[in-house]
């Protein structure tokens, strides 16, 4: 990579780079404000002539089938993580390619995880270029230091999607890891030994990449019921002994936090939307698996039960506490991003009303709407937030990677955009003057919650009003960040970034939001 | 033989915890020398942040021990400034180091002293060792918050509570929270009064209470710091009875001072004395129980009943509240924020009580008003201690905010 970066101001103010892996790009614009037109991306057409009449698109190995779909060097593989850490078949596809002698290698995961660090040695050893995708742990701390040969791609799911439809990303060979398969390739996610739910973080990999590898630990005769992924998209079937690690791909149990103060954060955003008058019947809303989320929902389930109020859908991330809202009636359907736990996997399987959705349908920005903006209110974290209401989410304060974007960019289109946070994380304040990396713009955050206090974001007046005379503690964000500063000791000195680009952050249109800079 | 050259008694040592699971706090190792000044490595979880204010922290903390000469080594996992010079300057003492010398945080003001007889429905333990759980305390809401220097803390490390406690007392907001300390048992209990008392805490817990003479022995010695100190606000006092003993003496204990404010029983000691389980019901402190709240009413004072151990049953938890209410005490110890909401439900009056007893101070009134002798309500004659015990019911729920 040049040292020599040029550089371009966006509308939020914060420096991009103006060409990223070869690309020339846009600078965020300010929200809404990019509309590309022209036409989507696409795959080759083929014809059933040259597929197997009897439907059998079985090889022998990975090997094989990389070789058969012509995996050259500098070309682009894709993964999704639905298996989350316990994922094998990234690193099996990607070590099968350095064994067939490919290099250079772009790897289009749509998240990856620390057991995935062995992509560092592939890195070393050339066979991967450079990681368009979340990259956490190890692999952040690698590309921060700027080791990567070329510049890291942070994307929201919605923004993936967007990039491949779009035909910004080009994905040579999705290699699709599948808990359940049939040899023509339909694949499903629900059911197996490494059953992991949802599989929709691979439905754009398989409607758009050139060639698709189906690898499975579970083949069942044709067909394979349901099939999330179409085996009509699907060049080969690859059978292994395991795709992965059950115990790491769902966890038996997601657990509440046990924290006092985090347990206080949870109740007080489900008292936020039950007094603001959001949690009404047919409302609908979001949350995650983290702690506080978790949390959160189960107060939000003691709420509606005492009002007697239902909802009409929730997003996951599922976990065991949605699920019980479903089997309670508290909610007429889950429509469900991915799935956490046993409980979700089990509720996905065999309840109908618990429903795979995908990016596409979910969170892409660039298409007839999604369903991110008809949630009445998400609740999500973040690493940083500004009095502005900017947040961020992919860096430590220090500018080193903690975080891929996830839904969190798309779910800020919800109707009510609620940041549960604790006012500060081992004396380091999390309400700050201005975020070290912009993952989110103010204008879309509305509710800030910490254990502290609630601060609403000025240019909702409205939820201003309708929590007016409650007995929640609303007040300033200004006046949290002092209290929080004269309990910290002071403000915290500001860390040092170094000045060459190593990554981008990217909106959710495609344009670049910000950078994640070199650090020591 | 007295030595008046303190760098040849001075020794290295260390004071607090570091590690991977420990937040909030931080070790330091004092290595004492004779020349050379000060020499001072820090590693810091937060040390981009705050590295320069953590390094002039602890000079100014040396300055004010008069400690010139030494090595410091620190490994800090966040800790709060008020931390951060509690541990430093136990280790510095640790050390043969600093004298008399305190190295006091900078001081936020007080609250107003507690009033005799306010709500003190909930009072949470805080370990006085464990600085992590005192910053947040008081935002979940209970009546009291207890620094403890007795039993949950080691008793290797009763020094570095009773500075951290200090520190506390002086640094830390504890908002609407009556600021309790519970010491240790005398004649250690006489220490941490020396250097507690100058913070101004509100009530002082006395654990294992025997005898009146031990009331009476710290009431005297708060008073003489207090005089010392010319402090004039009320210091009030809490005797936990927790032996056979305690509770044949609870009156005389209960009266041996006008600082007493409140009676209060330990049952796990309790039990332990009498050789007996602890059940779920508590039928084996009944007479305890009622004995001790009997002697703190005969006294014009407070009753309050011990802590629920089992964090997890909040449903057993409510039930010993309402029972314990039944009774006639009026609070209990808290070891969890959790336990707080249950225990304010649990000793809260009733709607249908609340109702009756407003009805009642209504028909009292309206007696008052026409110059009736005689209250009555519907068909009921009201007798003065039932519309005595309506008022009092009334101003509690009010101070509750229930009513």
């Amino acid at each position: 990579m040049s040292d020599r970066i040029e550089l371009a101001q966006n509308a939020a103010g914060r420096s991009v780079p103006a060409m990223v892996n070869g690309r020339p790009q846009i600078p965020f614009l300010g929200v809404g404000q990019y509309q590309p037109r022209g036409r989507k991306a696409a795959p080759p057409i083929c014809s059933s002539k040259d597929y197997p009449e009897n439907g059998d698109k079985r090889v022998a190995n990975l090997e094989t089938a990389l070789r058969n779909c012509g995996l050259r060097n500098g070309m682009v593989i894709s993964n999704h993580h639905h298996l989350r850490d316990g994922d094998q078949v990234a690193l099996m596809a990607l070590e099968a390619a350095a064994r067939i002698g490919v290099k250079d290698l772009m790897w289009f995961p749509s998240a990856s995880f620390p057991s995935q660090k062995g992509a560092i040695e592939l890195m070393q050893s050339g066979v991967i270029h450079h990681i368009e995708g979340s990259m956490n742990g190890p692999l952040g701390d690698y590309c921060t230091q700027g080791k990567m040969r070329g510049m890291g791609v942070l994307r929201s799911h919605g923004g993936r999607w967007q990039a491949v439809q779009d035909g910004e990303v080009h994905i040579d060979v999705a290699v699709i890891a599948a808990p359940t398969a049939d040899a023509f390739g339909n694949a499903d996610g629900s059911h197996g030994k490494s059953a992991c739910g949802s599989l929709g973080f691979a439905l754009a990999d398989s409607t758009y990449a050139d060639r698709v590898i189906v690898v499975t630990d579970n083949l069942v005769p044709f067909p394979c019921v349901p099939w999330q992924i179409q085996g009509n998209n699907v060049d080969y079937v690859v059978e292994v002994d395991s795709i992965g690690d059950p115990a790491k791909i769902v966890s038996g149990t997601t657990q509440i936090t046990r924290s006092p103060d985090r347990l206080r954060i949870a109740e007080f955003v489900a008292r936020f939307l039950r007094e603001a008058g959001i949690m009404r019947n047919g409302f609908s809303f979001q949350a995650g698996a983290g702690g506080i989320a978790l949390a959160f929902v189960d107060y939000l389930r003691r709420m509606m039960k005492e009002d007697g109020v239902k909802a009409r859908f929730v997003r996951g991330g599922s976990t065991k506490f949605l699920v019980e809202l479903l089997q309670e009636g508290l909610t007429d359907y889950i429509l469900d991003g991915q799935t956490f736990d046993l409980d979700g996997v089990k509720s996905i399987g065999s309840d109908p009303r618990h429903v795979a959705t995908s990016p596409f349908t979910s969170y892409n920005y660039h298409g007839k709407g999604n369903f991110a903006s008809l949630v009445d209110a998400v609740v999500l974290g973040a690493t940083e937030v500004d009095v502005n209401f900017n947040a961020n989410v992919v860096t430590h304060s220090d500018g080193r990677l903690l975080h891929g974007i996830g839904g969190w960019q798309n779910c800020l289109a919800a109707g009510c955009t609620i940041l549960a946070v604790p006012s500060f994380r081992d004396r380091i304040p999390v309400i700050i003057d201005e975020v070290t990396t912009l993952t989110g713009p103010g204008e879309l955050i509305d509710v800030i919650v910490t254990e502290r206090g609630i601060a609403i974001n000025p240019r909702r007046q409205d939820l201003l009003d309708a929590v007016k005379g409650s007995r929640l503690p609303i007040r300033p964000i200004q006046d949290i960040k002092a209290e929080v500063g004269r309990i910290c000791g002071g403000k915290p000195a500001r860390p040092k970034l170094g000045d060459r680009p190593v990554a981008v952050v990217k909106w959710v249109d495609g344009t670049v939001l910000d950078t994640i800079w070199q650090c020591a | 033989m007295i030595n008046l050259n303190p760098s040849t008694s001075a020794h290295p040592a260390e004071a607090g915890h570091h590690g991977q699971d420990v937040r909030s706090d931080l070790q330091v190792a004092v290595e004492p020398r004779d020349s050379g000044g000060l020499e001072i490595t820090l590693e810091s979880r937060v040390g981009l942040y705050y590295g320069g204010s953590i390094l002039s922290q602890t000079r100014q903390v040396l300055e004010s021990l008069g400690v010139k000469h030494a090595r410091i080594a620190i490994h800090d996992e966040g800790a709060l400034p008020f931390v951060i010079s509690a541990r430093i300057e136990t280790a510095v003492k640790r050390g043969g180091l600093g004298g008399n010398q305190k190295a006091l945080p900078e001081k936020i003001a007080l609250p107003e002293p507690t009033p005799r007889d306010r709500l003190r429905r909930s009072r949470l333990y805080l370990p006085g060792s464990e600085p992590k759980y005192f910053i947040n305390a008081a935002l979940h809401g209970p009546d009291a918050i207890i620094l403890d220097l007795e039993d949950s803390v080691h008793h290797a490390e009763k020094d570095a509570a009773r500075i951290l406690v200090r520190n506390a007392l002086r640094a830390v907001d504890f908002g609407h929270c009556e600021r309790m300390v519970r010491i240790n048992q005398l004649p250690l209990g006489l220490q941490d009064l020396t250097e507690v008392i100058p913070e101004e805490p509100d009530l002082i817990l006395i654990p294992k209470v025997e005898r009146p003479e031990q009331v009476s022995q710290v009431d005297r010695m708060i008073d003489e710091l207090k005089s010392r100190d010319r402090i004039d606000r009320s210091i009030w006092l809490m005797p936990i009875v927790e032996s056979a003993l305690g509770v044949e003496n609870a009156f005389a204990i209960a009266t041996a001072s006008p600082n007493v404010c409140a009676l209060t029983i330990g049952l796990e000691d309790y039990t332990a004395d009498l050789g007996v389980v602890k059940t779920l019901d508590g039928r084996e402190s009944q007479y305890a129980r009622t004995r001790l709240l009997n002697a703190a009413k005969a006294a014009g004072i407070q009753a309050i009943d011990s802590v629920f151990g089992d964090v997890g049953d909040l449903a057993g938890l409510r039930q010993w509240g309402e029972n314990s209410r039944a009774l006639g005490f009026e609070g209990m110890g808290c070891i969890h924020p959790s336990q707080i909401p249950v225990i304010h439900e649990a000793f809260a009056p009733s709607q249908g009580e609340i109702e009756k007893a407003l009805k009642i101070v209504a028909a009292f009134e309206e007696a008052q008003a026409r110059g009736l002798g005689v209250v009555s309500l519907g068909s009921k004659m009201i007798d003065p201690p039932v519309v005595e015990r309506a008022r009092k019911l009334v101003a509690t729920a009010k101070a509750m905010g229930t009513a």
